[in-house]
């Protein structure tokens, strides 16, 4: 018991090398995680489904590959928790909404596929805002996850289950969609690491849609190069998905390992501050520049007038993208349906199974979306969003001209608490103000812990912004802040979670 | 007001969503403010400047016309909510009159 407990505060660096030389086996491993799901979820609820004997099955192969002397990738072996956004043949995939409960996919996601063939153990399913759109996982048609660090918080969304299960040492990888910051706001607000990888750089095949211009999948981890390590594995291109970059996939892992920002020109971001940022928050940031400049890095400011407007651009986009892919649903050929007892049309139990199956959120972003795409009103607010795409991408290439990297915060505040801002769309969507410039122009991002906020003790991540198709570089400065943080404090920040410990937890703090 | 709600229960229809007459008032309250919120695009974006729809700068994307299996019948219909001799039953679509 006591070496399964240390198993699961293992990076995933380190458990595949653990498993590679034969210290331990891939089943233990993954039992220590199963055996930690079952002691804290109930606190968390990070997980809509947890599969454990394909879960022992597929470690069972990597223990039996390594017994047979054939090689081993990175991270065979290591334990995964995966968005339920992505389709699983053996495990249902529900998106978090009532429509598609117990739906059970035909086919896998390439996603899925890939992390199948690296020998990555998929522990099952994890929570989601309903259709990937939110910010705190309270959309979810199954009731929201619990933020580790105070069990009365949000995790953040939409990726929040991911990002719990991995905060909560359920495991030490996780998997997300980042449509407008969905992995990078539950990475801040969890403290870990998140990163949306350029868009075309992860496969969007077997990913129910919601926007299908800015989905893009990317790592959770408690460490950059636990992130970058799954990146390489989950990412490059795929022939089944069109909009899937046919480049070779950034060499992040070498970039997670070379913690060096001297002489990198990084600017900062004169637009994402100020008014509505929590003081906390400022002042970690502020730590973080003055740290990178005390690394050798050259700091300026950089200007992006049109970052103001991404924000309603982003409301615009979306939900039109969202309102013509949610069509599919249709209560024909797979999931929930309502009415069908003889005396309704076709048309009429499609209308009201979708008023049965999706949740406030969805309806109002189906009919925002049905209403900006509309004859009359497309040209005011569908067009003129994707005017400001082209300004915002101008900005950035504006940016990029002056310096290697963007920083700024990765959300205005910490995590608020669960119920805040459930039925207040508009403060649910300034949680992604700092994240949605980089999914309208389709570059990457990552978030990197940065310490906690004085007036709450809760994290605060630093998002690191690059140009197209070169994720390296922020994995380069992200590792950098991460060395130059760990060695300051002396521990990983994430050790001073005690949202488990306080609720009694049996299994005790996960400390290292 | 942006969004009146003879509009929103117009756009419920569109969406083919039934709503409730409570849920039609209290999204069409919502629905003005976020319509109010997002119209501020207008303010910056003029004549002349190209529309973005999409990041990722890919045009005319091919691949080799691979014979690859199918579903089949029954992985296709095994989640249906109701088939019949090998289809998808469907609920009538056309009316009597």
């Amino acid at each position: 018991m006591a070496i399964e407990a240390e198993l699961t505060t293992l990076t995933a660096a380190q458990t595949a090398k653990a498993i590679a030389v034969g210290d331990v086996s891939a089943v233990d491993v993954t039992r220590a995680h199963l055996d930690r799901i079952a002691q804290t979820d109930v606190h968390v609820r990070a997980f809509l489904h947890v599969a454990a004997d394909q879960a022992l099955a597929a470690a069972r192969a990597v223990d039996g590959r390594r017994a047979d002397g054939q090689p081993l990738g990175p991270l065979a072996g290591v334990p995964l928790a995966l968005k339920d956004v992505f389709t699983t043949a053996d495990m249902p995939t529900t998106c978090g909404s009532a429509i598609l409960a117990g739906w059970q996919p035909p086919y896998d996601a390439t996603i899925t596929t890939r992390l199948r063939r690296a020998g990555v153990v998929i522990l099952g399913k994890t929570n989601m805002d309903e259709f990937a759109m939110g910010s705190s996982t309270e959309n979810s048609a199954f009731g929201p996850s619990h933020n580790p660090w105070d069990l009365s918080r949000v995790p953040g969304g939409s990726s929040g289950g991911s990002a719990a299960a991995v905060a909560a040492y359920q495991a030490p990888l996780g998997i997300g969609t980042d449509t407008g910051g969905s992995i990078r706001q539950p990475a801040a607000v969890c403290g870990l690491v998140g990163v949306k990888p350029t868009y075309g750089g992860s496969s969007r095949y077997g990913l129910v849609a919601f926007a299908s211009s800015l989905d893009t999948p990317g790592p959770l981890a408690r460490t950059v190069l636990d992130a970058a390590l799954l990146h390489e594995v989950m990412s490059g291109h795929d022939p089944c998905d069109s909009t899937s970059l046919d480049s070779p996939v950034p060499p992040v892992v070498a970039a997670a390992t070379h913690a060096d920002v001297a002489g990198l020109r990084i600017g900062v971001v004169t637009e994402l501050s100020g008014d509505g940022y929590s003081p906390g928050v400022l002042a970690r940031f502020g730590e973080a520049v003055d740290l990178l400049e005390s690394l050798g890095a050259k700091i300026a400011e950089v200007s992006c007038p049109h970052f103001g407007y991404a924000l309603p651009a982003y409301y615009l986009i979306a939900p039109s993208e969202c309102s013509s892919n949610l069509a599919r649903f249709d209560a024909m050929r797979y999931g929930l349906r309502v009415g069908d007892d003889g005396s309704h049309s076709a048309e009429e139990v499609m209308s009201l199974t979708r008023e049965a199956g999706f949740g406030a959120e969805v309806k109002r972003r189906i009919m925002l979306g049905t209403y900006a795409l509309s004859s009359g009103y497309y040209d005011a607010y569908y067009g003129k969003a994707q005017q400001v795409r082209t300004l915002i991408i101008r900005d950035f290439a504006a940016a990029f001209d002056q310096v290697d990297v963007l920083i700024s915060p990765t959300t205005p505040t910490t995590a608020f608490g669960i119920g805040e801002r459930a039925d207040d769309p508009m403060a649910m969507y300034l949680a992604d103000l700092c994240t949605i410039p980089c999914n309208l122009a389709g570059n990457a991002a990552i978030s990197v812990p940065c310490g906690l906020a004085p007036e709450d003790g809760l994290p605060v991540g630093l998002q690191i912004m690059a140009p197209v198709l070169a994720d390296d570089r922020m994995y380069r400065v992200g590792a950098a802040v991460e060395a130059a943080l760990d060695a300051r404090r002396g521990h990983p920040l994430l050790t001073e979670a005690k949202g488990l410990a306080q609720a009694g937890n049996a299994g005790g703090e996960a400390g290292r | 007001m942006s969004i009146t709600r003879d509009e929103v229960a117009h756009l419920a229809h569109l969406s083919r969503l039934a709503l409730a007459d409570d849920e039609l008032d209290h999204l069409a309250g919502q629905l003005d403010v976020i319509i109010s919120a997002v119209a501020r695009v207008q303010e910056v974006a003029a004549a002349g400047i190209p529309p973005t729809t999409h990041a990722a700068d890919l045009v005319n994307v091919f691949r080799d016309d691979v014979v690859v299996a199918p579903l089949g019948a029954e992985a296709a219909l095994a989640q249906a909510p109701a088939a019949e001799q090998g289809r998808f039953r469907v609920p009538r679509i056309l009316t009597e009159e």
